[in-house]
């Protein structure tokens, strides 16, 4: 198996890094933090994997994207699963006066996301096989106040996640779109922990259980994590956009 | 946060710290709690008592710290963050042919956990305790110094962080020794015996033949037949000795409400006491390690069945020379107590000193006995039972303990002051408080 993850340091990757290190796989861990991935990617080996090699790569720099997919084409050959696991959730009340720094959240989020699948389709089309995981999030689904801009980038992520998807389909290439509610990371640690919040978190183990599986199976197409985002979410987008606006969601 | 999250084992006392800080990384740097707050590491909280809680301080979570860093099948050598725990190391050495060199009655406590109380295990009296096996890790102070810990290097600092409950600062990562064995199978002998006297006799005749021992007690159990119980012995089993696949996985059942109190009461205990002294025993058997050596983990959270008061374990070593005179003293006090004693535990300590300063595993002979929560007369008998503990010269575990009075900490671990020494000025905890008698001030040091 070889398998390359994206955004492996964190909460959520590095579950789905162990999974497949016990499994013996050859990864190529990409992020931006080289004492952190060189933590994740240690761990990695003594779990098992065959090899283990690092790429330093900041989603800010988007346009690099084509550098991610040339390592891994280097040093994994072919790939058999694709991980792309990064983001950023910035506190939206900073971002509403400062417009340079709401784009850059929207390219880390966002932008590189599309990039690196923009240069992974010919790779795939080419070798006509393979799984790719896109962690995008049920925020992408409807427009928040708390979230707007992540909710764009997300939302972005979702749709041309399920535009590759379309595309690779006739490749006999399989794309899932993740969309995890609340995870207890880092990503959320600025969130409050009680109430109804607090009960809907889940723990990465979880939802990295979850995400293997489905990058073992190839589907479904969108995978809600835990399930019953999927139910919550419909609730969500039912509720009407007057009403919505004021429930300072 | 959810508060219920960060007690302790016995649910007793519920002490809540003012804040909980989850560690991710071992290198980034320890929150600044604010003036006068102390911080005190906090894994999975199988500490029985109150040596993992610091109320109106800061808790550091360290779960997230589980990584493992490098493992060399050659020496027999793990290094790994302090917050993995024995499951999941036994996950990875298990089917490397490798086991932990001490482990204790459960497998969800982590790496550092295993240090700061310096655990013991069946095995004591042919490996000592956890704290024997280790041969480095990192201790980060309050300071913001980063040390490397070792027999040789910072050697005082190595001393007193093993079995230091936590209080010299955070251990964020470990390495240690392993036990090469030949299958992940055990072969056990069971022998149901019928007093004290016979308890110490199969000990003297099983220590030498078995690396692990422990005895059972029927707590309720008295007179004649005070003591009595079930003689334990195993050994790792050998590749012609055991089945060829590997064992299945250990079921785990939970208890998923706190049952309501009068369900494990006086009788209840001692009709499961009664009825398990006298369950068939096949004298000899092939079983899984997982069987062997955790039985009780099969029940995830199981401090539940003590409902919501919590319970205690009181767990002592006296001196071989009074044991048995000690311990049927302890066994008959529990007796006539009439309090509700669910489960007791037998073992003899072998004579393999530790390196911890305050390490509890010495010389002698250890009971614990899980007693139910029930307010002032569980904490008069206890109180009973240290004067008895105290006049034979034994000590109390400090992992176990949430009520010991000062004067019996400090009589029965007479380094405490070379080891305060040692204690980080920002670390603290309530036991610590406690037992040095300082109340809501950072630690007497």
């Amino acid at each position: 198996m070889r398998v390359l993850i994206v955004g492996a340091t964190s909460g959520i990757a590095q579950v789905v890094v162990r999974l497949y290190a016990r499994d013996g796989a050859r990864l190529l861990l990409v992020g931006r933090d080289a004492a952190k991935l060189q933590a994740v990617a240690a761990d990695a080996h003594v779990r098992g994997a065959a090899a283990v090699e690092t790429l330093l790569w900041d989603a800010r720099q988007w346009e690099r994207a084509g550098e991610v997919v040339r390592r891994a084409r280097e040093w994994l050959q072919e790939l058999d699963v694709v991980l792309i696991a990064h983001g950023s959730l910035p506190q939206q009340a900073e971002l509403w006066h400062n417009p340079v720094r709401a784009i850059e959240e929207f390219h880390i989020t966002g932008t590189s996301v599309i990039a690196l699948l923009a240069e992974l389709v010919p790779v795939l089309e080419a070798q006509r096989r393979g799984v790719v995981g896109v962690i995008s999030s049920v925020a992408g689904e409807r427009g928040r106040a708390a979230m707007a801009i992540y909710g764009a980038a997300k939302a972005a992520v979702t749709a041309a996640t399920a535009g590759v998807r379309g595309h690779l389909a006739q490749y006999g290439v399989r794309v899932i779109t993740i969309k995890p509610g609340f995870v207890d990371t880092p990503m959320i640690a600025h969130l409050p922990r009680s109430g109804l919040i607090g009960a809907m978190i889940a723990s990465p183990e979880r939802v990295g259980r979850r995400i293997y599986r489905a990058l073992q199976r190839g589907r479904p197409d969108n995978l809600y994590v835990p399930w019953w985002w999927r139910w919550v979410m419909l609730l969500v987008r039912a509720i009407p956009e007057p009403l919505f606006k004021r429930l300072r969601m | 946060m959810r508060r219920e999250q960060y007690l302790s084992w016995g649910r007793y006392p519920r002490a809540y710290p003012a804040a909980v800080y989850q560690l991710r990384w071992r290198d980034e740097p320890l929150p600044r709690p604010a003036p006068g707050m102390t911080m005190l590491a906090y894994g999975y909280g199988r500490s029985y008592g109150d040596c993992c809680l610091n109320s109106g301080g800061v808790l550091l979570d360290t779960k997230r710290l589980e990584r493992f860093i490098a493992f060399d099948p050659a020496a027999g050598i793990l290094r790994c963050e302090a917050g993995v725990s024995l499951a999941q190391v036994l996950e990875l050495i298990v089917p490397r042919g490798f086991f932990l060199p001490v482990t204790p009655g459960t497998r969800w406590v982590s790496i550092g956990g295993a240090i700061a109380n310096d655990v013991h295990g069946k095995n004591h009296h042919r490996a000592g305790s956890f704290g024997c096996h280790v041969r480095a890790f990192e201790l980060v102070r309050s300071s913001g110094e980063r040390l490397l810990c070792t027999p040789e290097q910072n050697a005082e600092l190595f001393r007193a962080t093993i079995g230091g409950l936590g209080l010299t600062g955070l251990i964020t990562w470990v390495e240690f020794a392993l036990r090469p064995i030949g299958t992940p199978w055990m072969v056990v002998e069971s022998i149901r015996y019928g007093s004290l006297r016979e308890f110490f006799e199969l000990t003297q005749e099983s220590d030498a033949d078995f690396e692990y021992t422990v005895a059972w007690v029927d707590v309720s159990a008295g007179g004649s037949q005070l003591g009595r119980g079930i003689f334990l012995r195993g050994n790792h089993a050998e590749p012609e000795q055991a089945p060829q696949h590997a064992p299945r996985p250990q079921l785990r059942i939970p208890v998923p409400v706190s049952c309501p109190q009068w369900v494990l009461n006086r009788l209840s205990a001692r009709l499961f006491n009664a009825l398990y002294w006298r369950r068939p025993l096949r004298r000899r058997m092939v079983q899984p390690y997982e069987a062997f050596f955790y039985p009780l983990d099969v029940l995830a959270e199981w401090y539940r069945l003590y409902g919501r008061r919590g319970f205690v374990q009181y767990q002592c070593v006296v001196p071989r020379q009074c044991a048995e005179e000690a311990i049927a003293e302890l066994l008959g006090r529990i007796r006539a107590s009439g309090r509700t004693a669910t489960l007791g535990v037998l073992k003899v300590f072998g004579e393999q000193r530790s390196p911890g300063m305050l390490s509890f595993p010495r010389p002698g002979v250890t009971l614990a006995v899980d007693l139910a929560m029930e307010g002032d007369a569980t904490l008069r008998l206890l109180e009973e039972l240290d004067s008895c503990v105290s006049a034979c010269g034994g000590a109390l575990y400090p992992a176990k303990d949430a009520r010991m009075s000062p004067e019996m900490f400090q009589r029965s671990f007479p380094h405490w002051r070379e080891f305060a020494r040692f204690v980080d000025p920002q670390f603290c905890s309530d036991f610590w408080r406690r037992v040095t008698g300082s109340r809501g001030e950072p630690c007497a040091c």
